[in-house]
């Protein structure tokens, strides 16, 4: 039984709540609310803006499963920012060396950077496990230190091409690329988005089906209960820990087999941060996720209109840090509400309505 | 003694709580310098009752007046002005600071910090029978020390009004006579008291009068003197008390778990938290381990779960034909799989997961085994069936398998985890206070559900700090000191207070 009013009422509030709190802001800079959310909404049916939209959710959406596999364990991974670069750096030097038949090419590719995200992931996973170190601190820093090793990796002295200005890794050839999807008029979609369905598939049967998913699910809700029913935590920090950041190495896979097949040094930075946000936003479920990272890119993608008609673009922004602000705030309340309600209904079972006795089994 | 004036005076008190009214209509009236026992079963309502004599709560209808005067208790604070004074069941204690640095902390005002406050501590100190040094630390006290400073603690801040709530319950019968006679004194100092508890034979010995409880209202005040025990008893259950005592004996010869040997090394130095513990347990058996809480009884259940990591010694379990098999190295899921079953101590820290529905926790502790699971793969149709058959075999009461497992009281979260741990066909439980903090009537079906188990051959290890549990329930009783078990004793014989006195190690000589 899915509760909807759990999982579809604080999201909803957060919106409302972000779309007023925009509209403040919108006012003060002298500008008409109405007019601002009307030309949003209409440049998605823009050019290809509605297609860049989507192709930009995929890349937040395995970003917010990234997020989502460690927020199940409670473990926080901001690293699947500096895991993603990673990967993608080393998967884009690999995969322009290899040389394969054209499916087995991507394969490789794709299995090259969850290996590298894990490896990026591993350390961190490590000093957790064995010293006890916050996986916040650690992630953060190799955060910075990826920056470091992209640069290196760039550099023509290593792995590196030139291309006028700008740096980037050798171009991978044809076979290691994923055909898009045409639209025609409307753009073309990242051939990605198969993939990432499926992962999202198997991200919710992990977690409703298998026992690894329940292990997770019961390690990170409660350490103790979980080693009482015979789950190590160590086991399982190091799982998820792993497995994030393999998710993470595929985040900038749909853009480098999909549309730049270099990894450059002007690569967009960022999509790690935005997961966490989409994962909050989804509340860690499969679809509320595709959900947080549609509406994540509709409003960086449509803020672009904004500046026509004269407002700064940044009210987007605005929103965004809002809407998870909110949404944090939202679910809190909500399932604070949900809990007592469960209470009440629990005190009547049985009592014809009355509310039950403490000594029969009333919650105290 | 002519009826002196009312100190305390509750008059229809009634508090709501979602989903259950915890007090309805309470009165209660006690006199200045008595012993007022206010009596009740677990969860009759009675710490509901005293937080809101303690500011703690502030109930939703009726008065409460102190010495005539109706007043408001908003917060703790209020009630300490009032002249009342709580000693909590849990201490609240700094251990890591001194017996007088304890009592004065947030009492500066008072008398000071210097002589004039260490000659008003010496003076209660004296009153309360407290005659551990002020500058030791409370860390190197006894627990019946502890009691004591809590209540020097309270009477510093000019309490005259102390509420013990359930002072007992950590003590040895030995030390109980002692807490007895310092009320005693005290109540001849002019001292009122307010006595939690649940235990008859206590309230009895000790209370000028008794206001018993039951599903949260006052069913009556009586004199204990003209009332018998099994009066008392009926009017706090409203219907015959529960008796754990089993029957004929259906002990076998066939041993199940036995371990020998076993030593587990503390965390942080070389000293032993259980040194060369060795014990059998038979099909059919129920072995119960009594002790004073801390002795190592914790310590010894996770190391026979695979919990923690013994450092020397040997378990073994007896496995399908019979035979016994070394368990040592087992982790906590293999030995599970082995056949024990564990009803842990703590169920909100070891047994449930709080924030899943009822189903989910009836996969935990056998996510790897028939019927809500095929080793990989969970079956979330055959979970849900398999826990409204524990639903209905076990009387939980809730009114789904979809409810969170917070959302049930004590008594029905434990009716859960007891039906959970007997579903998977054990050949041995592990019950770790197995009924505290839950309802009469939860607790008559857990003893009968044990009951029913060992009779078809089932061992179990017991441990409870509830004597008459441990006496009425068990074959065979081993007795735990400093993580050693030093003394048997025979259920059919012993008495709480021999029990008691092997607990505390006044009887190891004799032994």
């Amino acid at each position: 039984m899915i509760n909807w009013r759990t999982a579809l009422l604080p999201p909803a509030l957060a919106i409302i709540f972000a779309m007023l709190l925009s509209s403040v802001a919108l006012l003060i800079s002298g500008a008409n609310p109405l007019e601002a959310f009307a030309t949003m909404g209409a440049q998605l049916f823009h050019g290809n803006t509605a297609v860049s939209t989507v192709n930009l959710a995929i890349v937040y959406y395995l970003a917010g499963l990234a997020a989502a596999i460690g927020f199940q364990m409670n473990v926080f991974n901001i690293g699947v920012e500096g895991q993603y670069r990673f990967a993608a750096v080393v998967a884009a030097i690999v995969g322009a060396w290899m040389e394969l038949p054209p499916v087995l090419h991507v394969i490789a590719i794709l299995v090259v950077a969850m290996f590298s995200g894990a490896l990026y992931a591993l350390l961190p996973a490590l000093l957790k496990v064995y010293r006890g170190v916050s996986e916040v601190i650690t992630t953060i820093m190799l955060n910075s230190i990826v920056f470091g090793i992209v640069a290196f990796l760039i550099n023509p002295e290593q792995f590196g091409v030139l291309h006028g200005n700008n740096l980037s890794t050798a171009e991978i050839a044809p076979s290691g690329r994923i055909p898009g999807i045409p639209l025609g008029e409307a753009g073309t979609l990242f051939g990605f988005i198969v993939i990432a369905g499926a992962l999202g598939y198997g991200y919710w049967f992990m977690l409703t089906r298998t026992r690894f998913g329940f292990e997770l699910k019961a390690s990170g809700e409660s350490k103790t209960a979980a080693a009482a029913g015979g789950v190590s935590a160590r086991k399982m920090t190091l799982a998820a820990m792993l497995l994030s950041g393999a998710v993470a190495g595929l985040v900038a896979m749909p853009e480098l087999l999909g549309r730049d097949y270099v990894y450059a040094m002007t690569a967009t930075q960022g999509y790690g941060f935005t997961g966490l946000a989409v994962a909050l936003l989804g509340r860690n479920h499969p679809a509320g996720i595709a959900f947080g990272a549609l509406l994540w890119a509709f409003l960086d993608r449509s803020a672009v209109s904004l500046e026509s008609i004269g407002i700064p673009s940044e009210i987007a922004t605005i929103m965004q840090g809002t809407i998870v602000l909110s949404v944090v705030v939202a679910y809190e309340i909500v399932r604070r509400a949900d809990l007592a309600a469960e209470q009440r209904r629990v005190g009547r079972a049985g009592r014809n309505g009355q509310p039950a006795g403490v000594a029969e089994g009333g919650a105290v | 003694m002519t009826e002196p004036e009312p100190v305390v005076e509750l008059t229809g008190i009634t508090k709501r709580f979602p989903g259950v009214v915890a007090n309805s209509d309470v009165h209660l009236t006690v006199r200045a310098g008595e012993v007022h026992a206010v009596c009740g079963e677990n969860g009759a309502g009675k710490s509901t009752l005293m937080k809101i004599l303690y500011g703690m709560q502030q109930p939703d209808e009726g008065t409460i007046s102190v010495g005539g005067q109706v007043v408001e208790l908003r917060n703790p604070q209020d009630a300490i002005r009032a002249g009342i004074g709580m000693v909590h069941q849990h201490f609240m204690l700094a251990d890591n600071l001194t017996v007088r640095e304890n009592v004065l902390l947030g009492a500066e005002g008072r008398h000071g910090m210097g002589r004039k406050a260490r000659a008003e501590l010496t003076k209660l100190a004296e009153r309360t029978g407290l005659h551990a040094d002020p500058d030791t630390l409370v860390e190197n006290l006894g627990v019946a020390d502890r009691q004591r400073v809590e209540i020097v603690k309270v009477l510093y801040r000019g309490a005259r009004i102390v509420i013990l709530d359930e002072p007992t319950a950590v003590l040895v019968p030995q030390e109980v006579d002692a807490l007895f006679e310092t009320v005693r004194e005290m109540r001849s100092d002019g001292y009122t008291f307010i006595f939690i508890s649940h235990k008859l034979d206590e309230v009895r010995s000790i209370a000028d009068e008794v206001t018993v409880i039951r599903r949260g209202t006052t069913v009556g005040t009586v004199d204990p003197a003209t009332v018998t025990s099994r009066e008392l008893a009926e009017m706090m259950v409203g219907s015959e008390l529960p008796s754990p005592e089993t029957r004929e004996s259906t002990v076998t010869d066939r041993p199940v778990l036995r371990i020998s040997g076993l030593r587990l090394d503390a965390d942080d130095s070389e000293r032993a938290v259980l040194d060369d513990v060795s014990l059998t347990v038979r099909a059919g058996e129920i072995l119960g381990i009594a002790g004073v809480e801390g002795n190592g009884q914790t310590e010894l259940v996770e190391t026979v779960m695979g919990m923690r990591k013994a450092s020397a010694g040997t378990v073994e379990l007896a496995s399908g034909d019979g035979e016994l098999r070394d368990i040592t190295r087992l982790g906590t899921l293999a030995r599970r799989e082995a056949g024990i079953g564990y009803i842990a101590e703590d169920r909100h820290r070891h047994g449930l997961l709080l924030r899943q529905p009822l189903w989910s926790n009836r996969i935990l502790g056998y996510q790897t085994r028939k019927p809500v699971s095929n080793g990989r793969l969970i079956d979330p149709g055959a979970a849900r069936r398999d826990t409204e058959r524990v639903v209905e075999e076990y009387d939980v009461r809730t009114p789904g398998v979809e409810v969170l497992a917070g959302a049930l009281s004590g008594g029905n979260q434990q009716k859960l985890i007891v039906g959970r741990e007997l579903s998977g066909e054990p050949v041995l439980l592990i019950a770790a206070h197995p009924t505290r903090g839950v309802d009469v009537g939860a607790q008559a079906l857990i003893w009968e559900q044990m009951r029913a188990a060992r009779h078809d051959g089932l061992a179990v290890l017991l441990v409870s700090a509830d004597l008459d549990e441990l006496i009425g329930l068990s074959d065979t009783i081993r007795v735990m000191l400093r993580g050693r078990l030093v003394s048997e004793a025979d259920p059919a014989t012993v008495t709480p207070t021999e029990l008691g006195s092997a607990m505390t190690g006044a009887g190891e000589e004799a032994a």
